[in-house]
């Protein structure tokens, strides 16, 4: 009973995981049809921006709940007016463009800090289920992985940047001609996604070492879950990490981790193959 | 005056459509457009809505240069407008929708607006919660028009808004409209192929023949054969 607790609650956290990791690029990528490839770099620079936080003295948990989207929301802000606006539709250009980016920043990140692994100390401690050691910080990300998403839904869904944000994702020539600054829409709409990956990097920077090649590790991942996902953003990025996360970790348990990130690409090849575009593609249409 | 263009001259990259368009509307004015397709109809509303950038001439609204102005700026300043094919957003609710056509001017609340809409609407009001992609065709017209209003604009500016539509619709579009030109005066331009819509709607009739104004008819004259010979094509 206790090992099912332990495994259920590692299941939950690389679900919840996929989900932090994801979110952003679902914004990005799912409403915008922006190929960010620097989403990655996004959440290194948020694990970065939370590590500096920490050794300036911040509170921990305003380094790695608060600094982090902050910094990569206007960092995002930035690179938006300076490249991503004048890219929009060229799906090629955005892919090279972004690609550039993430080189820079890797060099840029290497250049400050080094290559040598930066940390943020663990916040939380852990707890004992039975006979096993359980990890406090991870039951907390599964529980702030959740509030952000409801966080995110309530944003799109409730408040009039959300509802600007969807039109004009649907048809934005026809928002601008009812009123709609579409230029400041995309511009937020960008910086908001940045702003989740750099959250998303802070609150792993406990978890993962940085190095700033990290975001190699997270690219993959996030492009394979809001793929899976398909067109509706945050419906999609959860029941593709629900799938994802949950046959990636139960590989993990009765293999390896190797084994078990080589069961996650098999499932989202299967998932492709009989869901071209995706879960929400064929269920949950008209969902968020 | 509320609407001038002058020697207006748009198109499609190096392809010319719009070749020197000029005329005005009068505040509170209806003006109908005709003309054979191709003709540079939809250009013309698309380069006045900001859709499509000007390549020579001028563009007043409301005694102001909006020539350059983009396309949020204008609809801000007071022009409405109902494309050809509607563009509705299919994956929000009719009620988004028309939250979507509310533009804040201090003036009333955004709730407040969108409950006159939905009195002058009835047919719209059963469907509040309904997807935009699912309604009818005639539904859609209403929901871009309704949603148009929301922006209370002084003038509205409709592409072929009876193609494909039932004639119970349009007899409620025209309605609608004429209630609103008449107690709101708001100004309108209209663009159709349907000879019947326009004399109903407009005060005076313009020909537009290859990118310029070639005649301006009234509604009446719409009814002499001649004229229809000028006009062939148009209307069947």
């Amino acid at each position: 009973m206790a090992y099912a607790t332990i495994v259920g609650i590692e299941v939950v956290y690389a679900i919840a995981t996929l989900i932090l990791v994801s979110l952003g690029l679902a914004i990005i990528f799912g409403m915008m049809r922006v190929i960010n490839l620097a989403h990655g770099e996004f959440l290194v620079m948020g694990g970065y921006a939370a590590t500096i936080a920490v050794h300036h003295g911040v509170n921990v948990w305003i380094a790695i709940l608060i600094v982090p989207p902050i910094a990569v929301g206007l960092i995002g802000l930035v690179v938006e007016r300076a490249v991503i606006r004048f890219l929009y539709g060229r799906m090629v250009e955005t892919m090279l463009a972004s690609w550039g980016l993430s080189l820079l920043i890797v060099g840029l990140l290497t250049t400050i800090f080094g290559s040598s692994t930066e940390g943020v100390p663990m916040p939380l401690s852990g707890f004992t289920i039975g006979a096993y050691q359980a990890s406090g910080y991870n039951v907390f990300v599964i529980a702030f992985s959740l509030l952000t998403l409801g966080a995110v839904y309530v944003l799109l869904r409730f408040t009039r940047l959300g509802l600007l944000a969807r039109g004009t994702m649907q048809n934005a020539a026809m928002a601008a001609a009812l009123g709609v600054d579409t230029t400041k829409v995309y511009a937020v709409t960008f910086a908001l996604g940045a702003a989740l990956a750099g959250l998303a990097g802070g609150v792993l920077a406990p978890v993962a070492g940085i190095v700033p090649t990290s975001g190699g590790s997270y690219i993959g991942q996030a492009f394979i879950t809001v793929l899976g996902g398909g067109a509706a953003a945050l419906t999609g990025v959860t029941s593709a990490a629900l799938l994802f996360g949950s046959v990636g970790q139960a590989a993990t348990f009765a293999t390896n981790p190797v084994f078990g990130s080589v069961a996650l690409l098999l499932a989202a090849v299967v998932l492709i193959r009989i869901l071209p575009n995706g879960i929400t593609g064929r269920y949950f249409k008209g969902w968020l | 005056m509320i609407l001038e263009i002058d020697d207006l001259h748009a198109g499609y990259g190096r392809i010319p459509i719009l070749n020197g368009v000029s005329f005005g509307v009068g505040e509170g004015e209806a003006v109908g457009i005709l003309g054979h397709n191709g003709m540079g109809k939809t250009t013309l509303l698309r380069a006045l809505v900001g859709q499509l950038p000007l390549t020579g001439g001028h563009l007043r609204f409301a005694g102001k240069e909006i020539g350059r102005d983009p396309s949020h700026r204008r609809a801000r300043a007071g022009i409405g407008y109902v494309p050809q094919g509607r563009a509705i957003f299919p994956a929000l609710s009719v009620y988004e929708n028309l939250r979507m056509g509310y533009i804040p001017r201090g003036e009333e609340s955004e709730e407040g607006t969108i409950n006159d809409i939905r009195a002058i609407f009835p047919r719209l009001d059963k469907l509040l919660d309904r997807a935009g992609g699912a309604l009818s065709g005639g539904e859609q017209q209403l929901l871009s028009l309704a949603r148009a209003l929301c922006g209370k604009p002084k003038l509205l500016l409709l592409d072929e808004p009876t193609e494909g539509i039932q004639p119970s619709i349009i007899e409620e579009i025209i309605e609608i409209l004429r209630q609103l030109h008449r107690f709101q005066n708001l100004a309108i331009i209209v663009v159709e192929q349907s000879l019947d819509f326009i004399a109903q709607l407009s005060e005076r009739v313009l020909l537009l023949q290859k990118g310029t104004i070639t005649r301006e008819v009234s509604p009446k004259q719409l009814a002499n054969a001649s004229l229809l010979d000028d006009l062939a094509g148009v209307g069947e």
